[in-house]
């Protein structure tokens, strides 16, 4: 599978095309590609979103089939990041296993072209056939860019063609393009010549331009990035996003709730008593079904993610934290990376490919997993639905979004120390590149939001259907079975294997004030965050003694733990590694079973030292 | 203007002003990026990004925090360079 090529000869002679996009970042590549192939590539208005490359096929009209490759954005063959290397080496043919490609699409950003001209000529010199991919033709002509398309054609020697990835059939040019003969390769520009001097005259040749910056873009600049107005407008936008997750969200869970409510009564009243409807009603419905209620929240924090990520305002957070980041030892450039794992840790950690500098890099891997992920969110939902009473503070602040607020807070300044420790010990004072593009802010698009939306729906039901509900059954079956003995006094749990688990780990978890039943929720709860909260639904489903089928999680654990414990857990999640997929990619993209050793031991190392610290003063002060 | 008196400077004096210390919103161009060191891959990069000799350039905002990053112009492109980063370019303010 990873045998290099041997094969030179172009791939098209066997009928199929080999194209790559390659171009700037953030000029519409992997809009392109999602267009062409019909894929569903992560799109955003930053640039970095890509970090490997994708392959995807499509047929043209001719019938003729089309393998196309998506590649990171990069500013030059001069690769100074992971990402940038990736796409140098498929485009030199030096990349394992990958061919070269029979043609290069250079996409370039039509309102762009001083820069991403630039590096089409870099690509020029390496000797594959072009063509040149004028994309967000429609942001330029409102902008009244006038391109000369034929005339810069033929000055390149490449085809030019309009496209428009965002818009249906917005990559019709291109395609016929494609299916046309193989353009001729352009003439390789002289060595010596200047790049920048070739692309002045390009500019003043083919293209007229009434303004070099969008002025809605100067104005919202003014603004958003004003020293302080900037720092408070994104106060107010990240506490607003925490408030609506809770707000936004109670009527829908309410109404799930019932719905998951009314399938158990009617389940246990169908079946007769016996193992297949405690499987059913303790095991599956209870479990999955406490889970399947925060999908309001998860969609609603997904909202603002994907909002935020299409509107180019990402960077402008980079922008203004970066100094603060600085001082803790990571570099703007984490932020994007450490946002991402706000959605889930593990896109996040991949992102932090985009990072040139290697220190930088581990220290931003190493603390992506304090960031709040979204599989936190039923955790942390279910207890503070549970302990803080919903009221409304200063006629303004819904108490629990405040509280999921400061959880979200911690976990930064977690990451923020963490940091800089790590700067402290290795003593690091060389300089670090912040270098980043700020690009022009754009309008989200409700259907792509929706989309996207649709999207997380689908993946989080889908862990729910796999993982999650897998990993509650096979606690129901360790939490059943054996069965007790005949003169058993306690409930049946109690007498079975992990209940037995439970009674042992409790010795250990006594000091954070964790019960039997939180500890064989942690044990599956390893595997997956949210499995915590369907295990914790099984287990006291199983160890409930009254036949209420409906018996929910929420009001069992608000009478039966103490405030104390509540919080404890809460400080355990806001740190606890429990999450073998952020392990896994930790051990891919370092290379190193000893930096996952580090990371989950320094992570657990720290939530046991939280919720110690949490449950000894809260047992004090209530 | 802060360089309406610009004119009456050498002209050493004023092409020894460097981008982190040109004032906001005042037009420049760029002389050229001084690489530090032998192999400098920022300085390097600058140049692949538009910083190059005839390039008009500006510095539109700073970060709150002790005044970093810079929010530069160059080409019809906005970045955001830290201090040590705009260093690096030297540039020369237009004539007012
Ligand atoms: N208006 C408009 N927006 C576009 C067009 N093509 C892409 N976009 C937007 O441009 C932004 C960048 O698109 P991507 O496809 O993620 O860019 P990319 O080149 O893959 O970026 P990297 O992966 O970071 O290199 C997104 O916000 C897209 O919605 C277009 O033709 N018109
Ligand atoms: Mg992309």
């Amino acid at each position: 599978m990873n045998a290099p090529v041997s094969d030179s000869m172009p791939s098209a002679l066997h009928g199929v095309l080999h194209v790559a996009l390659v171009g700037n970042p953030n000029s519409g590549k992997t809009a392109l590609f999602n267009r062409l192939t019909g894929s569903r590539q992560k799109v955003a208005n930053y640039a970095g979103v890509t970090v490997e490359r994708k392959e995807g096929r499509f047929a043209a009209p001719s019938g003729r089939t089309i393998r196309v490759l998506d590649l990171p954005g990069t500013y030059s063959l001069n690769a100074t990041s992971p990402d940038e290397a990736v796409t140098r080496d498929v485009c030199m043919g030096r990349f394992d296993g990958e061919a070269r490609p029979d043609l290069l699409v250079c996409v370039v950003d039509a309102t762009n072209l001083r820069l991403h001209l630039r590096f089409v000529l870099e690509l020029k010199q390496i000797g594959l056939p072009m063509v040149l991919a004028l994309n967000m033709c429609d942001v330029a002509a409102r902008r009244g860019i006038l391109i000369d398309t034929d005339k810069l054609s033929q000055r390149l020697g490449m085809p030019v063609v309009e496209t428009i990835a965002v818009k249906h059939r917005g990559t019709e040019a291109l395609v016929r393009q494609l299916d046309a003969a193989l353009p001729d390769l352009p003439l390789a520009p002289d060595a010596n010549a200047d790049l920048h001097v070739q692309v002045g005259r390009l500019l003043s040749d083919c293209v007229s331009i009434p303004r070099r910056t969008a002025q809605i873009d100067d104005a919202l600049d003014r603004v958003l990035l004003h020293p302080s107005w900037g720092l408070a407008i994104l106060t107010v936008l990240m506490f607003f996003m925490f408030q609506a997750v809770f707000s936004w969200a109670a009527p829908l869970m309410d109404g799930i709730d019932a719905g998951v409510g009314w399938i158990g009564t009617a389940v246990s009243t169908l079946l007769p008593d016996g193992p297949l409807k405690s499987l059913l009603v303790d095991g599956i419905i209870a479990g999955a079904g406490s889970v399947i209620i925060f999908l309001p929240q998860i969609l609603i924090l997904f909202l603002f993610i994907l909002m935020l990520e299409e509107s180019g305002y990402l960077p402008r957070a980079a922008f203004l934290l970066d100094r603060l980041m600085v001082g803790a030892g990571l570099t703007g450039r984490s932020f994007i990376p450490l946002l991402s794992s706000f959605a889930c840790a593990v896109p996040g950690i991949m992102a932090a490919r985009t990072i040139q500098d290697p220190r930088d890099r581990l220290a931003t891997i190493l603390v992506a997993p304090l960031m709040t992920c979204s599989a936190r969110l039923p955790v942390y939902a279910l207890l503070i639905g549970a302990f803080i009473p919903q009221r409304t503070i200063g006629g303004w602040f819904n108490l629990q979004g405040l509280v999921l607020f400061a959880l979200y807070i911690a976990g930064i300044v977690a990451a923020l120390g963490v940091a800089w420790l790590m700067k402290a010990l290795r003593k690091d004072d060389t300089e670090h590149a912040l270098l980043l593009e700020l690009p022009s802010y754009r309008i989200p698009h409700p259907f792509d939001i929706s989309i996207g939306l649709w999207e997380r729906a689908t993946i989080f039901l889908k862990r729910v259907g796999t993982i999650i509900l897998s990993l509650t059954v096979l606690l129901w079956v360790l939490s059943s079975f054996p069965a007790p003995p005949a003169d058993a006094t306690g409930a049946a749990i109690e007498y079975s294997l992990a209940g037995r688990i439970g009674h042992a780990l409790e010795w250990v978890f006594a000091p954070v004030g964790f019960n039997w039943q939180i500890c064989i929720a942690l044990v599956p709860g390893l595997a997956a965050r949210e499995v915590a909260v369907s295990a914790l639904a099984t287990v006291y489903a199983l160890a409930s003694t009254s036949d209420d089928a409906s018996a929910q999680l929420l009001p069992i654990i608000s009478s039966q733990w103490s405030l104390a414990t509540a919080l404890s857990l809460l400080a355990w999640y806001v740190f606890a590694p429990q999450c073998i997929s952020t392990l896994a990619v930790i051990r891919r993209e370092t290379q190193s079973w000893k930096m996952v050793g580090i990371t989950a031991g320094y992570l657990f190392g720290l939530a046991y030292l939280a919720s110690l610290l949490t449950y000894q003063i809260a047992r004090l002060l209530t | 203007m802060y360089y309406e008196n610009d004119s009456y400077l050498p002209f050493e004096l004023r092409s020894l002003m460097r981008l982190s210390e040109l004032p906001h919103h005042a037009a420049a161009t760029v002389l050229h990026v001084e690489s530090a060191g032998e192999i400098d891959s920022i300085a390097h990069r600058l140049r692949d990004l538009g910083f190059v000799q005839g390039e008009p350039v500006r510095v539109l905002a700073h970060g709150p925090f002790r005044r970093d990053p810079l929010l530069v112009q160059i080409g019809f492109t906005r970045f955001a360079l830290r201090r040590a980063e705009a260093q690096r370019v030297h540039v020369e303010p237009a004539q007012a």
